[in-house]
């Protein structure tokens, strides 16, 4: 009961909170899974954890950061829910630092994540060589969507391969009067196509140096000076009404053929299949506009506060088994529109993208982490801010540059 | 002397006193307690976790090197400036308006008073969606035949300030007119048959005489505006959500998102002490007018 209290103090969101460690194998998560085909996906996690005999107390808030921040509140007040959902990224890197996350090697080490697991999702997950999150799915957000009906009416024969076709495809449409490329003018939105601009254009190496290792040379260097331009000369492609507009309005375009293309992560499927498109038929799915396109890796992972009950900690450790166990995940995974964290499971229930994407994932040279993985969220904030400054005034080419210098290397 | 008139003072209402004591011990506590800890947190490295260690200005540094923060206080200025300004003016003629005995004076009021009762989300999704180009007014007219009609405000960078004031004086001027509309109804009416038998035209009347009159009303109504732009968020959310780009941020929201979304707590409360100091050095005159001018001038 005083448990009851405490946490109803911690979390005025909290509508279903578990009296803490009363059974074995009672786990309370916080996520924030909500919409339709989200909370389709957790529960298939929900049930096989239920399966395994554990007791399942579910915590839905809408909105990331609002559970997030919700988690992080229940954490430092001392009585932590016993899972957390997080972006695959350094958001939970600070309260690893600061020793209030259970480290899940046991289980990590069981079942050869070293191995099994792709280097960047490792990378984000494993500090100070222990493992401290359970990935629950890869989300790829660069993916170019088009739509075949627009293409055929501007006369493009084939899908682009490379960035010069990509222009000249934009501008067929644009000739046929057709929105050459949809977006919605909001700052992640903006910020996602720079960040295809970067894989695209920069490619790998480009990518790595300027975000993760913020090398000077990089960040002022003639391929990274081409990025910018390429980004500017896009927005010449963009309808006026494109300000404040949200992905799936944006995406909305594409199912009814007034645009072209919309660069935007695999989660648009959903909004396809819900219109009854077909891929292949009505609108398609391009990975990248290179042969060696960076597949980025982003995604969502559960990570376990601490605690000292053994109950609580034995039950985390099956939510971990769960999480990862490969059925779980083909199942999740479909529901969820993303793709299995491991290599190792079936594939052929996966829709064609998924396909194409766990195919590209097998060539470890083509694996790169989210902008996410790779800066500290403040830092990140501050770069979203000049691209959007930058997709919305004249900045110069030069300003832009010396902003992003001082952002990264500050 | 002094001293004893206090203690008998204390002892008469002791009972009042310890009714007072919660709320002040709320007022103490939880309310300029985290004013305080937030004004210690500006002063600390904290990120995403509160930490106690002191990095002097270093907060306050970056914050004024951030240009979205920069923009956000232009945006402040220029929407208090224009807001103040037209909701006042507005709201008077508005109030003197429905004062000369207009026919259906209360179907007026209501109309005026409506927008008030608004909450600002529902205010800023509207204007949003009246000002939007592929939904609004614009596509109305061009769908009429009008192909070269162009209204679109809250898309273009250069005029979204323009939107959000349209939002937040449509919003805001029904509170002047009411108050003010009150204020005019106490007016005794022996004074306009004096001014009337002076001959004075209305409009003097209404400059010189009964606007001085009406100063509490007046004081009020802009103390209530000047609080709705100081803490003005949820408007600029769902209206515009700071863009295109940069050109609609407020502090309040840079403020917030450094919080909660970019686990920034150290450049969050250096923004918030900002505007803490700007709103305490505006309103001090005021309140120092108010309280000590009159114990001035009565003494």
């Amino acid at each position: 009961m005083f448990h009851k209290t405490k946490s109803l103090a911690h979390t005025a969101m909290a509508l279903t909170i578990g009296a803490g460690a009363a059974h074995a194998q009672e786990a309370e998560v916080i996520h924030f899974w909500t919409s339709g085909g989200e909370s389709a996906a957790i529960s298939v996690i929900a049930e096989a954890f239920e399966e395994r005999g554990g007791n399942w107390v579910d915590n839905a808030i809408a909105g990331g950061s609002a559970a997030r921040g919700a988690a992080i509140n229940r954490i430092i007040g001392g009585d932590p829910s016993t899972a957390a959902l997080f972006n695959t990224s350094q958001q939970y890197h600070e309260i690893i630092g600061e020793g209030l996350l259970n480290d899940i090697d046991g289980v990590a080490n069981r079942n050869d994540w070293d191995n099994v697991l792709p280097a960047p999702i490792v990378d984000a997950i494993k500090v100070d060589g222990k493992y401290y999150a359970a990935p629950v799915n890869i989300h790829m957000p660069l993916w170019l969507w088009y739509s075949s009906d627009a293409l055929q009416e501007a006369g493009i024969e084939s899908p682009p391969e490379t960035m010069e076709e990509f222009f000249a495809a934009l501008d067929a449409l644009q000739e046929a009067g057709i929105t050459p490329l949809a977006l919605g003018g909001q700052r992640w939105q903006e910020n996602l196509l720079f960040s295809a601009m970067m894989t695209n254009v920069g490619g790998h190496d480009l990518w790595t140096s300027v975000y993760a290792d913020k090398d000077e040379a990089a960040i002022n260097s003639p391929e990274f000076r081409e990025v910018i331009e390429t980004f500017i000369r896009l927005k010449q492609y963009v309808d006026d009404a494109s300000p404040g507009r949200n992905w799936n309005d944006t995406t909305a375009m594409l199912i009814s053929d007034e645009a072209g293309f919309q660069f935007m992560g695999d989660w648009a499927k959903g909004e396809f299949k819900q219109a009854d498109q077909e891929i292949g038929v009505d609108y398609g799915c391009l990975p990248g506009l290179r042969a060696d396109s960076p597949y980025v890796l982003g995604g969502d992972v559960f990570v376990f506060p601490r605690t000292d009950d053994p109950a609580q900690i034995e039950a985390q450790t099956m939510l971990v088994e769960t999480i990862t166990a490969p059925d779980v995940q083909v199942s999740f995974n479909n529901l969820k529109g993303s793709i299995p964290i491991r290599s190792d499971v079936d594939a052929t229930a996966l829709d064609e993208c998924a396909a194409l994407g766990m195919e590209i994932l097998s060539d470890p040279s083509r694996q790169a982490p989210d902008a996410s993985q790779m800066m500290e969220e403040y830092v990140y904030g501050s770069v979203q801010d000049i691209i959007t400054e930058l997709w919305n005034t004249d900045m110069s080419v030069d300003e832009a540059v010396s902003r992003f210098d001082s952002a990264l290397r500050n | 002397m002094q001293t004893a008139q206090l203690t008998w003072h204390v002892r008469r209402n002791a009972v009042a006193y310890l009714a007072l004591l919660p709320m002040a011990a709320i007022v103490v506590f939880a309310y300029l307690g985290t004013m305080a800890w937030s004004i210690r947190l500006s002063f600390s490295s904290s990120r995403l976790l509160p930490r106690n260690d002191f990095v002097g200005f270093a907060q306050y540094t970056e914050l004024f090197g951030t240009s979205r923060w920069l923009t956000s206080l232009e945006n402040f200025a220029f929407i208090a400036v224009f807001f103040l300004a037209i909701c006042f003016v507005l709201g008077t003629l508005l109030a003197i308006f429905i004062d000369q005995n207009v026919r259906a004076e209360g179907l007026f009021r209501t109309a005026f008073l409506y927008p008030y009762a608004m909450s600002m989300v529902v205010t800023g999704l509207m204007w949003q969606w009246i000002l939007n180009p592929d939904l609004g007014i614009e596509r109305t007219m061009r769908d009429m035949g009008f192909s070269g009609f162009v209204l679109d405000w809250v898309v273009n960078s250069n005029t979204v300030l323009y939107a959000v004031v349209l939002a937040t004086v449509w919003h805001g001027a029904g509170l002047v007119m009411a108050l003010l509309l009150a204020g005019l109804r106490g007016i005794d009416t022996d004074l306009w048959k004096a001014t009337r038998i002076d001959g004075i035209p209305a409009w003097r009347v209404y400059a010189f005489i009964i606007l001085p009159i009406l100063r509490p009303m007046i004081v009020t109504s802009l103390v209530l505006l000047s609080i709705s732009i100081v803490k003005m968020y949820d408007l600029i959310v769902a209206m515009t959500n700071g863009g295109p780009g940069n050109a609609s941020e407020v502090p309040a929201k840079f403020i917030m998102d450094n919080l909660f979304e970019r686990a920034n707590i150290g450049l969050a409360t250096a923004a918030s002490t900002t505007m803490l100091v700007t709103v305490l050095l505006i309103i001090a005159p005021v309140l120092y007018s108010q309280y000590l001018g009159k114990k001035g001038s009565s003494a």
